[in-house]
């Protein structure tokens, strides 16, 4: 067991381990499918892969990498949406680091950069804010993306610039909502993962209710869990716990960071400036109603959706990729037939091989090969 | 950009404006505290306080211990390096000598 002993608690985690093999024969009996988890959040895939915890787990325990990497979903139209206003004159297009290399039908944000739009990577939507104030005679555009976890750092923006009258920023809201996601999964007929491990950072915001549908209308058990190999761990043995005595609850092991209700600033800032879209497009999954955001009528002078008439025309994956089943667990990343020869971290055909919170990444980097032969 | 990285509050830059000076493993930015502000008291408060800090918002207040097993973790996935240059090369308003100022 090496990996266990760079742990910060070597013999924690290995009594963990341990109790996690015992309750794992329990549940293994009359079983004919593996346990399968559901890690939500990016995050905790790259982590999983990163301290080899599957190699430490019984066989029949088997995680399942969730749909928790905004970048990944990001579907190519609004790749395209981003490379169209990025290529307005007047426009100066902010955003991420992450999102530079996603592909687009036609070109990636780092591409439309290359070839002469003028695309800024900020660490923040502030810096963004800061550009526009800068440059007077610009506008300046900030992409916004991700999940609860960086929603409320556009919102906060947003009401900067309004209270502050700036009037050359606006955003192009592409925020993603997990519940409604999560809900989607949950109702797909043959959906055949026994419980979850809940996102830290996601949760930090929005709290532990929000979940108790997966535990009272589904009968799932979820464990919102830490980033450390030993949080993980614990999520894990949890999950297995609640299954073994028949249970599903939401449970907290990340209390040092999540507080139950979340955090009430960041979710009054959400709700003031942000309101359901009746659809949003995920890369992968297809349409999932209530699961996007757009900003309210009294911020449309901020929507850059409203200011630039967008394409948004819906472009379908590359045939070749197979995005959607690894999404949703259906299959693994060395299922496709175009992974680690076509898709590659360095020329990514799918989203999933973009980011390093993405599962074909996460593979590719690590070797997960399990099963392959 | 969705996990984020611990940072220790080292000044109220902007009261008004809810803006703290962050030291994020040496490297310092402005970063907007409302999230973690408690309602009633002064930011002044604020000052030493370790917070997780995503995308220029400190969005948690957490403890010394949780900061340095965080940082490790970060470190350990190969995320500290990448968040790292982001700060630097990223933060248009904690660098002012950046070359789109000076065209102002």
């Amino acid at each position: 067991m090496r990996f266990v002993d760079e742990f910060r608690d070597p013999a924690l985690a290995a009594g963990l381990v341990r109790e996690i093999g015992v309750l794992a024969a329990r549940l293994e009996r009359g079983r004919e499918h593996p346990v399968a988890v559901m890690e939500v959040c990016g995050g905790h895939t790259h982590a999983i892969f990163r301290y080899g915890l599957e190699g430490l787990l019984p066989d029949i325990i088997e995680f399942v990498h969730g749909p928790g990497c905004p970048v990944c979903v990001l579907p190519m139209g609004r790749v395209d949406d981003c490379v169209a206003i990025a290529e307005r004159p007047e426009v100066i297009f902010a955003t991420f680091g992450d999102a530079m290399r996603v592909p687009g039908s036609r070109k990636s944000l780092l591409q439309a950069k290359a070839d002469g739009a003028d695309v800024r990577m900020v660490y923040s939507p502030l810096d963004a804010l800061e550009l526009a104030r800068r440059n007077p005679d610009r506008h300046v555009v900030f992409f916004g993306l991700g999940f609860e976890t960086t929603m409320p750092s556009t919102a906060l923006t947003v009401l900067r610039a309004a209270r502050e009258a700036v009037t050359n920023f606006s955003l192009f809201c592409n925020h993603i909502t997990i519940i409604p996601t999560l809900r989607a999964l949950l109702e797909q007929p043959d959906f055949g993962i026994d419980g979850f491990i809940g996102p830290g950072h996601v949760s930090m915001v929005i709290g532990t209710a929000p979940y108790r549908f997966i535990a009272e209308e589904f009968g799932r058990p979820l464990v919102v869990a830490g980033f450390e190999p030993i949080d993980l761990l614990q999520s894990l043995l949890m999950v297995l716990r609640q299954m073994a005595l028949g249970e599903a609850r939401i449970e907290n092991q990340y209390a040092r960071v999540v507080p139950e209700a979340g955090n009430p600033a960041a979710l009054a800032a959400v709700a003031q400036v942000y309101e359901p879209r009746a659809t949003f497009e995920w890369r992968g999954l297809g349409s999932i109603a209530g699961s996007g955001v757009r900003l309210r009528e009294a911020y449309a002078a901020f929507d850059a959706e409203k200011r630039f008439s967008v394409p948004d025309v819906k472009v379908a994956d590359p045939d070749a990729c197979r995005c959607g089943e690894v999404l949703t667990g259906a299959v693994k990343p060395w299922a496709c037939p175009v992974f680690g020869t076509g898709c590659t971290p360095e020329m990514p055909l799918g989203a999933l091989m973009v980011s390093s919170e993405g599962a074909c990444a996460a593979y590719y980097q690590y070797g997960g090969m399990r099963g392959a032969a | 950009m969705c996990l984020g990285i611990p940072g220790r509050i080292v000044a109220i830059t902007d009261a008004d404006k809810m803006l703290a000076m962050v030291d994020v493993s040496g490297v310092r930015r402005s970063v907007d505290v409302v999230c973690v502000a408690e309602p009633g008291e002064p930011l002044e408060a604020l000052i030493g306080v370790w917070v997780l800090v995503h995308v220029g918002f400190a969005m948690s207040r957490i403890d010394e211990a949780e900061a340095a097993a965080t940082l490790k973790v970060l470190a350990e996935i190969g995320e500290l390096d990448g968040e790292m240059d982001a700060i630097r090369t990223g933060s248009v308003e904690a660098l002012p000598s950046l070359p789109v100022s000076q065209a102002n």
